[in-house]
């Protein structure tokens, strides 16, 4: 037998209105139309959503592990990005 | 859902009419369950099937008690089309199957729903499910028509093998005001529009058999249906009186 | 975080191992970090090195939860067009459904590491992966509905909730997923014998049989005593098992008695009585010559439920081959959903 096996695609599902869209899942499909139509069958029949993505698996490009250190440890270091890194005489309100 | 009681005998007869139709065609859809073309068709088999038992459980409701009316009644006095209870078939025979009736439900619960009769505040929660059970066996339809050589081969054998029960749809059934020769004409066109996408060709047969014309309303059924209740029944009769 | 889906789709590069991470001599600073992360509990995602035999461990593993599912579905499916009542058919329904959508969550997990669901279904269907061996048996009432949801998915649940917690990201989250899903279940399970046992003499004598029939299959469902079961030491160490087979199937006989009780069944255990000393139920000694006779394609229905498969598999190759093909003609003229 051939085979057939139908490409992967990434679901996002958004769960209410307000909220961004969260990976759900995966799931095989021919084609955008049926991929869209099957994640709403397999990822919301318990009305888990109100809007939908799919994106072909192959589409993603995605960090590597290999790079972890260089992409997101020189974030870690930069505390005047947070509010908490300054000091405010007590008393002062709205900042 | 609130199941108001049907007012009288007229809408008790639409009732399960429209009832049966949904109790039956779910029950055929159940039959896919663990060995669907796909892992995902059988979640969305599932779905359609499960809409239609809702629907069916709300109709009967309004005519009786559901289980009674599902279980203990003979074959004769079910008021299905006869479309709903074809056997499944091949995957093609089932899309088939759900493309006419699906697309005849759309337009009748439709209408339903605009009305004010006792069936629109079920008819106006179905046809959103409807819609979905609609879309669903127009994007097969156009996938196996305008797939492999064998899938077109296949489509339209079934589209041709089913043509035969579609006619029924559109009798009147008491209780149910609707413009049905203008359904008809809805359903055809939009029907003519997929079939000709799909590039499959519209059936020319007869669209009710010279013997059974129409007979499914009249509770004269196919020789499938027949089977269905024995196996539907069985349990349920094997214990007169029991809860469950 | 939705880190999102790294994962190619199989048949080209499956899974990105970092460069040099193949050249086996090398992999001792990879394998420090993978260490140690499972020592910290941090979840080892699907492109971090890991080594050949945890990768291999999980796919079989994920790979045999997802045939279960599958497989799973035949023994209920069974009933579904005979379920006695409206309510009961839409459970079952909806219950053997969500078997599909588990066994697909599992699939997909598998596939992160780098197999595609093709190739497990071939394994599957020429049975060189196995599936779990309760399935094996047959649904001969309608009680045998009931007495899976009870004690088959009981069962599954006291085995999976730990899962929930696996090293391996995607497997726990799949397992999140089901558990949450499957509480339903066991409670529907446990519903639909109540009221047989509660019902006509016949009917609680249905509910008795399918229990004295479920029970130890239920047990052995746990897989063989700790002393024999050969992958356990290894998958605890790797933190994709949290507990022994014998603590968890312990842990299920506990649950067990009292609920049986409530129901008005007994458990067909003559050695099944509360040790003060031990804090436990004792129970009676397992056959395990039936589970491994079962396990080898010897039990009542492997043949049929593999047959089956097959069947469904094979017969959908046209649709399967139709969508592809119509995809393949369209790939330029349709879209997709539009950003919303």
């Amino acid at each position: 037998m051939t085979h057939t096996d139908w490409p992967l695609w990434e679901v996002f599902v958004r769960s209410r209105r307000g909220l961004s869209h969260t990976h759900a899942g995966s799931l095989h499909a021919p084609d955008a139309e049926l991929a869209l139509r099957n994640a709403r069958d397999l990822y919301t029949r318990r009305g888990e959503g109100v809007s939908i993505w799919v994106v072909p698996s192959s589409s993603i490009t995605a960090s590597s592990p290999d790079e972890k250190d260089p992409f997101f440890e020189p974030a870690a270091d930069k505390p005047y990005r947070h509010p908490t890194f300054y000091e405010i005489p007590e008393g002062v309100q709205h900042l | 859902m609130t199941t108001t009681p049907a007012k009288d005998t007229a809408h008790t007869a639409a009732a399960l009419a429209l009832g049966d139709d949904a109790l039956v065609l779910s029950h055929r859809l159940g039959e896919w369950a663990g060995h669907a073309p796909v892992l995902e068709e059988e979640v969305a088999l599932a779905n359609i099937a499960l809409d239609l038992l809702g629907q069916a459980r709300v109709l009967l409701s309004m005519a009786g008690d559901e289980d009674e009316l599902a279980y203990l009644r003979e074959e004769r006095a079910f008021r299905n089309l006869q479309l709903v209870e074809q056997p499944n078939g091949d995957f093609a025979h089932t899309i088939a199957r759900q493309l006419y009736f699906s697309s005849h439900q759309y337009l009748l619960y439709g209408e339903l729903a605009a009305g004010d009769g006792p069936f629109a505040p079920l008819a106006g929660k179905a046809v959103k499910e409807i819609a979905y059970h609609r879309d669903h066996a127009e994007q097969w339809t156009l996938r196996l028509g305008d797939g492999t050589e064998e899938s077109h081969t296949r489509m339209q054998r079934a589209v041709d093998a089913l043509w035969r029960y579609t006619g029924e749809m559109f009798q009147p059934v008491e209780g149910l005001d609707v413009d049905w020769p203008a359904l008809e004409a809805a359903w055809l066109e939009r029907l003519t529009e997929v079939l000709v996408r799909a590039t499959l060709t519209v059936p020319d047969g007869p669209r009710t058999g010279a013997w059974a014309a129409g007979a499914g309303r009249q509770g004269l059924h196919t020789e499938p249906f027949g089977r269905v209740l024995a196996e539907m029944q069985h349990l349920h009769r094997s214990h007169p009186g029991a809860t469950w | 975080m939705a880190t999102a889906a790294a994962r190619e789709t199989a048949g080209s590069q499956a899974y990105d191992v970092p460069d040099g991470a193949g050249d086996t001599t090398d992999t001792t600073g990879y394998e420090r970090a993978f260490d140690a992360a499972v020592a910290a509990d941090e979840r080892i995602e699907p492109r971090d090195w890991m080594p050949d035999a945890y990768r291999a461990t999980l796919v079989r593993q994920i790979a045999q939860h997802a045939h279960s599912e599958i497989i799973g579905m035949q023994p209920e499916a069974n009933w579904i067009t005979r379920a006695p009542s409206l309510r009961r058919k839409a459970i079952l329904m909806a219950k053997v459904q969500d078997e599909a959508g588990h066994g697909l969550y599992l699939y997909s997990a598998a596939e992160t590491l780098g197999v595609s669901r093709d190739e497990l279904l071939d394994k599957l269907h020429s049975g060189r992966q196995k599936y779990s061996s309760i399935f094996n048996y047959p649904t001969l009432t309608w009680a045998d509905v009931g007495a899976i949801g009870w004690l088959v998915d009981g069962a599954a649940i006291t085995n999976q909730v730990p899962l929930c917690r696996c090293s391996y990201g995607p497997y726990a989250r799949a397992m999140v997923r089901i558990c949450k899903e499957e509480s339903f279940h066991q409670r529907q399970g446990y519903e639909l014998l109540l009221a047989l046992s509660r019902g006509t003499p016949e009917q609680h004598a249905m509910a008795q049989d399918a229990v004295d029939r479920w029970w130890w299959p239920s047990l052995m469902m746990f897989g063989p005593p700790d002393d024999e079961s050969q992958h356990s030491a290894q998958s605890m160490a790797w933190k994709i098992k949290r507990h022994s087979n014998d603590e968890l199937r312990q842990r299920f006989v506990d649950i067990c008695v009292p609920q049986a009780a409530s129901l008005g069944l007994t458990l067909p255990d003559p050695d099944l009585k509360w040790n003060e000393e031990r804090g436990h139920y004792d129970f009676g000694p397992i056959d395990w010559t039936e589970f491994w006779d079962v396990l080898k394609g010897n039990g009542p229905c492997n043949e049929q439920r593999l047959t089956r498969r097959r069947q469904a598999h094979e017969e959908g190759a046209w649709v399967r081959e139709a969508a592809a093909a119509h995809a393949a003609k369209h790939s330029n003229g349709e879209t997709g959903a539009t950003r919303a």
